[in-house]
């Protein structure tokens, strides 16, 4: 992505980006403070996952429609307010929605603002991009982002609480693992995660290897993070 | 920085960037403003149904809720009347028939990890706490969270005494949790075994809040007799 023009990435290369290749969390370890902090169950993860897609996709949008009008020396504190604003829609939107959800996701909804991954994109692609593969490009961020949550919260809830999205899955006899839904399980569940994704990585290179001396994903994978 | 900036041949004038600042200030603002002034009404309406499934939860039979505050001088409706610092909030809950169905308030005091926030209904007859209901905690779950369904640490607060002493100025005897398997009185929380520092503060956090209260309440309890 650093030399963009080459080669045009299509709109679906754009929206399957964030989904596997530079998958967020699993690939570029961006936004972990809600990857560990809210995935105690799948129904906060999907709810996080959703909002931070939101906000990413519609601050993505907005920055590339505005990208020739913010000069380069102003760029961050645009940026951020154009961030920060999405956050408050979200977070006015999630209390109208639903109060529990609310209390569930707590100050996690405004710190949105500080995940990293949104002012990466914004800075990283959003700034450079026309609107329609920018946004893509960020809606696939927050899909990938949500399937991260999800695939970590699930886990934990299957593991600390015996549910998934808050059905009982193996009866009443089950003793639940509770350290799973403490902050110490979000770090187990997200090594293991990052253990099964590292393992995939290194098949496919020790797969590659012999057909191609130098292959070009990892530089990529490098360039961004 | 600046140096760089002058040095490159592309000069942004200072007019262009207040120009673009504002600009977003501008569109940002707009959004904002407009999302909050849409959400407000849908908002309002979740926390008074929030609000309204928590005190029936504490107070069966209830049907209607209105909220008061009281001071040293008497009690107020909180609507159209901003509420003094030192005033103590609490809701007048109400049956079907109109009449008073109890008191709710909430207390709240540090658990393990935060604090704990209780909202307790008031037999106004009993002159005892009938039920209790969490409104937020961050205790610990599979421990702290037990005061939430551990069946025999609710059945505390099927009728815990907080009479008034005589001179009406504070409770005849405080909120006291003590150790599992100790409750000798009906004023006593029996604590969850494994689960003290949770179970204590919410006797704290019913005491404090029962004893600011009570004292102002209960003199001017027949305000409240029948539904306004």
């Amino acid at each position: 992505m650093s030399t963009p023009e080459k080669k045009a990435p299509s709109n679906m290369d754009e929206l399957l980006d964030g989904l596997w290749k530079q998958n967020p969390i699993f690939v570029m370890v961006l936004g972990m403070c809600p990857t560990l902090a809210v995935t105690v169950s799948a129904i906060n993860s999907i709810s996080m996952g959703l909002a931070t897609t939101f906000v990413l996709a519609a601050s993505c949008l907005l920055v590339s429609l505005l990208r020739n009008a913010i000069p380069k020396e102003v760029r961050i504190a645009s940026f951020i307010v154009i961030i920060a604003t999405f956050v408050t829609v979200v977070d006015y939107a999630i209390q109208a929605i639903s109060l529990d959800l609310y209390e569930a996701l707590g100050a996690y909804i405004k710190l949105i603002v500080a995940n990293c991954i949104l002012l990466g994109r914004a800075e990283a692609h959003a700034a450079k991009t026309p609107p329609i593969p920018a946004t893509l490009n960020a809606f696939g961020m927050g899909i990938g982002f949500t399937i991260g949550l999800l695939a970590i919260g699930g886990v934990r809830e299957i593991l600390g609480a015996g549910k998934l999205f808050g059905i009982s899955l193996f009866g009443p006899h089950f003793q639940p693992w509770v350290v799973m839904v403490l902050p110490p399980g979000g770090f187990f569940v997200l090594a293991c995660w990052l253990i099964v994704f590292a393992w995939f990585k290194q098949n496919k290179a020790n797969k590659s290897k012999p057909q191609q001396g130098c292959h070009t994903t990892p530089t990529t994978e490098g360039s961004r993070a | 920085m600046t140096e760089q900036t002058q040095a490159a041949p592309v000069f942004t004038s200072t007019a262009s960037m207040i120009r673009a600042l504002g600009l977003i200030a501008t569109i940002c603002g707009v959004i904002i403003v407009g999302v909050y002034e849409s959400t407000l009404t849908p908002v309002a309406a979740n926390k008074k149904l929030a609000l309204e499934r928590q005190v029936f939860k504490v107070l069966p039979g209830a049907k209607h809720v209105t909220e008061y505050f009281a001071t040293a001088s008497g009690i107020t409706p909180t609507e159209g009347h901003t509420v003094p610092a030192d005033a103590v909030r609490f809701y007048a809950v109400y049956g079907a028939d109109k009449k008073l169905a109890g008191i709710a308030a909430e207390g709240s005091s540090a658990g393990y990890a935060d604090q704990v926030r209780v909202l307790y209904g008031y037999d106004v007859t009993k002159q005892a706490i009938v039920g209790i209901g969490v409104v937020s905690m961050r205790e610990t779950p599979g421990i702290g969270d037990k005061i939430l369904t551990d069946e025999d640490f609710l059945k505390n607060f099927k009728e815990l005494d907080v009479r008034l002493a005589g001179d009406m100025q504070a409770l005849a005897n405080a909120v006291k949790t003590v150790k599992h398997g100790t409750k000798k009185n009906a004023w006593e929380i029996d604590a969850i075994s494994g689960a003290t520092v949770t179970s204590k503060a919410v006797g704290r956090g019913i005491n404090q809040s029962a004893q600011a209260l009570l004292p102002k309440l209960v003199p001017h309890i027949d305000q409240l007799r029948s539904q306004p």
